[in-house]
């Protein structure tokens, strides 16, 4: 309990992913807090990548943590531009509302 | 080592809350700044636990960049006022159990998968490169990272390229009825259509139409 190790940080990041998770599926809102949802989950997965590579010794994770961030950062401007552009088209971004390609 | 433990618990019940609260927040500007509060607390577990580059970094991107972009979107959609409750509606009511379902059943094979490593401590005794050499993290990672995947690097910047072009071009609107200066038009303009000598008869006038 005392000694933190490798567990307990893949733990912290298992817990964030669930809760991503559960954002992702019970959000009823607006698509802006599933985007957010989906950054918590890449967020715990940079968080499994960092403690692996602090444990095991190899910068590899931490490098591949950047791509990963890069990437994320990427997906949350064109995930807001759609919202935007779909937003001036329709005039909502509720998740009930948003049926245009009937799924 | 009890001051690791107590920085660990404190910052991971942080982040684990205010995550809780990101989906949670019936008010989408809460659940931007729990998200900024969720990313400041996991940058600083990166920060102790030896990944300080990626630490600064993670403040720098997510709270400089990408949740004030967040945060912009909300507040130009005016979505924050929405005052429906969090599981709105009987319809959505039926997405709770499989959400539910669904979350716990990946939480518990992830946490399966830690306990599998558990039962094989020896893995994580492999000499820490990281911690015995002098120099810092943000050295080392920039020694590898612009020589053995300086491609990879690369790739990301033209990532991050195609997102800045994809970002502009779909929130692009051409407005009708906006006046603007054209160079190109005002340097092409030639004599003919911009000065006419008319006769002018008198007691007559000229016409003018424009």
């Amino acid at each position: 309990m005392i000694d933190i190790g490798l567990g307990h940080y893949l733990t912290l990041g298992a817990v964030i992913f669930s809760i991503g998770v559960i954002g992702i599926f019970l959000n009823r809102k607006n698509i802006i807090v599933i985007l957010m949802s989906i950054e918590l989950i890449l967020l715990a997965v940079n968080i499994n990548l960092v403690a692996f590579s602090i444990y095991l010794g190899d910068l590899a994770g931490q490098v591949f943590t950047l791509f990963i961030l890069t990437v994320a950062a990427a997906e949350a401007a064109i995930g807001l531009a759609i919202i935007v552009v779909y937003f001036r088209n329709s005039g909502t971004i509720r998740v009930e509302e948003i049926d245009k390609l009937k799924g | 080592m009890i001051a690791h433990a107590i920085f660990f618990y404190t910052f991971s019940i942080i982040a684990v809350v205010s995550a809780i609260m990101v989906t949670a927040s019936k008010n989408t500007v809460h659940s931007v700044f729990f998200l900024i509060l969720d990313f400041i607390s996991i940058s600083c577990l990166f920060i102790m636990i030896g990944a300080e580059f990626l630490g600064m970094i993670m403040l720098i991107v997510y709270v400089g960049a990408v949740a004030v972009l967040f945060l912009f979107v909300v507040m130009m959609l005016n979505v924050a006022q929405q005052k429906n409750q969090w599981f709105a509606g009987q319809q959505s009511s039926k997405h709770i159990p499989v959400g539910l379902i669904i979350s716990t059943l990946i939480f518990v094979e992830v946490i399966i998968v830690i306990g599998g490593w558990k039962y094989k401590p020896e893995i994580f005794d492999i000499n820490n490169s990281i911690a015995q050499t002098s120099i810092s993290n943000t050295h080392s990672l920039g020694q590898i990272l612009y020589t053995d995947y300086i491609h990879v690097f690369q790739i990301s910047g033209m990532i991050l390229l195609v997102a800045m072009i994809g970002a502009i071009v779909l929130t692009f609107r051409q407005r009708s009825g906006v006046k603007r200066q054209s160079y190109i038009k005002q340097i092409s303009r030639e004599r003919a259509e911009g000065v006419e000598v008319l006769e002018v008869q008198s007691n007559k006038g000229v016409k003018i139409d424009d």
